[in-house]
């Protein structure tokens, strides 16, 4: 009964013709020798060059990997507690709250966020930067750690933890003992998810950065207001295949830890 | 069950930190914006009066109470420019989410109705784009859509045009760039109900002799509702504050209400009314709020 119809097939071709052909594009055209962005000169290397060159763009790239190592960990740290309360913590006094504040930053308008941290951060002086931005994208980004982590944690067998308990562990050595090495693949899959969501995001960066602290996509924005640049391509591209690389290493974490699920099963 | 319960004591103490965290970072900020949209603009640093100043007392802060006021708020129900604005956000948020749906769906069930070894790989392919920035997925419209860009280049060469065509700076750009940012998000939780749904009632629709496509109607349809809600809500919402998608690819003249709250903040540095252009959106994306995270509750927590 569960058969692939005509309908569906030209629904997935065409689908996903849509969700990659512009990325693709915009790969090719990095490597064009013309400085008319939609006219094909032959391959060539140079926006790449341009761009190692451009010792602005550099800076702003090396501002973002920090901010989203930074608040990516943090975040981690953060969304994964706040899973662990959500799934293992029974019911607890403001428990509803808690959940609707780790719920809402996933579908809140972003220039709302930004504004009101911005606001507390004028409020209580903080000095605008490194810091604010780092801030700013931890609370957004451990919420969707936590969202990753739970629904892990939904789905793991919980007589293991019992059963490590009843083996005389307590219940934080239990945890760091048998739950953490198996929801560890979430966590991992959190930490990247958290990082690129940071590496991408300009509104809340906007709100919340002082001068001198200046993120990739600002930068990056900034340039496109004013066209269509080759230089930018390229910029892109390297950035599609960074978090290419991440994505292969995340998927690579997941098949391991389902392996290991397997092979932990019979036991 | 005894297990169950010592586990939770500290578990639940592991909700301290991101409690906190989220108290001092989400909620209270919230109280700053409130209390800066009841605020005079000043041209300052920073632009706003009046500033609690608790040095000076209670008599200090029954001044400041005394000097709040709903001016900014007036302001945005009498100029046409704000009014115009949030109807343009939620005129334009309705038709993307309808043409998500109407995209996503068939590419979902499709996605539902794959060969169990290829569901994962078709997952993957949907999460991917979503992982790659989305200011370079914008972008990458430009690119396509520009005056002498791709687009246009095939439309010539198929003959379907005779000549270029505007297409940057324009509401379908605009609502091409949403669709293709947002899509994912539509195609996720839908998937993740057809996928689960029992293909037994099914074969049962048509023992009873119902058509095939009676059948989807009748059974499959309506199964899929709370992913449908799910798929909306979680693009809706989000799209009715949109800031950057317009700011690149439609045109100048009639805004959002992200850009207008954009260009209040940073280009007339007016933080009162940027601030109850804020607290405004969210009175009127409180409602979807609320049902959004009902059902992410019970999508999370209710399947233990």
């Amino acid at each position: 009964m569960k058969r692939l119809s005509r309908f569906n097939l030209i629904a997935l071709a065409l689908g996903f013709a849509f969700l990659y052909l512009p990325i693709v594009i915009l790969v090719i055209y990095s490597f064009n020798a013309s400085r008319l962005v939609t006219v094909w000169g032959g391959w060539s290397l140079r926006w790449y060059a341009e761009f190692f060159n451009d010792s602005a763009m550099l800076a702003a790239a090396g501002m973002s990997l920090r901010v989203g190592a930074v608040s990516a960990t943090m975040a981690t740290a953060l969304g994964t507690l706040a899973a662990v309360a959500l799934s293992r913590g029974e019911g607890f006094r403001g428990r509803a709250l808690f959940s609707g504040m780790l719920y809402a930053p996933l579908v809140m308008p972003e220039v709302i966020t930004g504004l009101s941290l911005l606001l507390l951060f004028v409020a209580i002086d903080a000095e605008r930067g490194f810091w604010t931005v780092t801030i700013a994208h931890t609370t957004l980004t451990m919420c969707f750690v936590a969202v990753v982590v739970q629904s892990r944690l939904g789905s793991l067998d919980r007589s293991l933890e019992e059963a490590a308990m009843d083996l005389g562990c307590d219940p934080v050595r239990a945890f760091l003992r048998v739950t953490l090495p198996l929801i560890l693949p979430a966590v991992a899959a959190g930490w990247m998810l958290a990082f690129t969501l940071s590496l991408d995001d300009l509104v809340i960066a906007s709100f919340t950065t002082g001068p001198g602290s200046t993120t990739l996509p600002i930068r990056i924005y900034s340039e496109v207001r004013l066209g269509v640049k080759p230089e930018i391509n390229a910029i892109c591209t390297l950035i599609i295949s960074l978090i290419a690389v991440v994505i292969v290493a995340a998927s690579l974490a997941s098949k391991l830890s389902s392996r290991q699920g397997e092979s932990a099963a019979p036991l | 069950m005894s297990g169950r319960r010592i586990f939770a004591s500290p578990a639940r103490r592991a909700a301290i930190a991101p409690y906190l965290w989220m108290l001092l970072f989400f909620l209270l900020p919230f109280g700053f914006v409130l209390k800066i949209s009841l605020s005079h603009t000043a041209i300052a640093q920073p632009p706003y009066l009046p500033v609690f100043d608790l040095a000076h007392g209670f008599a200090a802060i029954k001044a400041a109470f005394a000097a709040l006021s709903l001016d900014n708020f007036r302001l945005l129900a009498s100029d046409d420019l704000y009014v115009l604005s949030y109807l343009r956000s939620l005129v334009v948020a309705l038709i993307s989410t309808s043409i998500l749906l109407a995209i996503g769906y068939p590419i979902a069930y499709g996605m539902s109705r794959l060969p169990a070894r290829w569901q994962p790989v078709a997952m993957t392919l949907v999460i991917v784009p979503f992982w790659t920035s989305f200011l370079i997925r914008i972008y990458a419209w430009i690119n396509i859509l520009q005056h002498d860009g791709l687009l246009n280049k095939v439309l010539l060469a198929l003959h379907v045009i005779s000549v270029p065509v505007v297409w940057l700076s324009t509401d379908t750009a605009m609502v091409i760039g949403i669709v293709y940012s947002y899509l994912p998000f539509m195609i996720l939780p839908l998937y993740a109900t057809l996928a689960k749904m029992d293909s037994t009632l099914l074969e049962a629709a048509s023992d009873l002799g119902s058509s095939r496509l009676k059948a989807f109607w009748l059974v499959t349809f309506p199964l899929s509702l709370p992913g449908i809600a799910a798929g909306v809500l979680l693009c809706f919402i989000p799209i009715v504050g949109e800031f950057v998608i317009p700011d690149l690819l439609a045109g100048s003249n009639s805004l959002m209400i992200g850009q207008t709250l954009w260009l209040e903040f940073f280009t007339n540095r007016d933080w009162p009314v940027a601030s109850a252009i804020a607290i405004v959106l969210l009175v009127l994306l409180l409602a979807p709020l609320l049902i959004y995270d009902r059902l992410q509750r019970r999508q999370l927590e209710g399947r233990r």
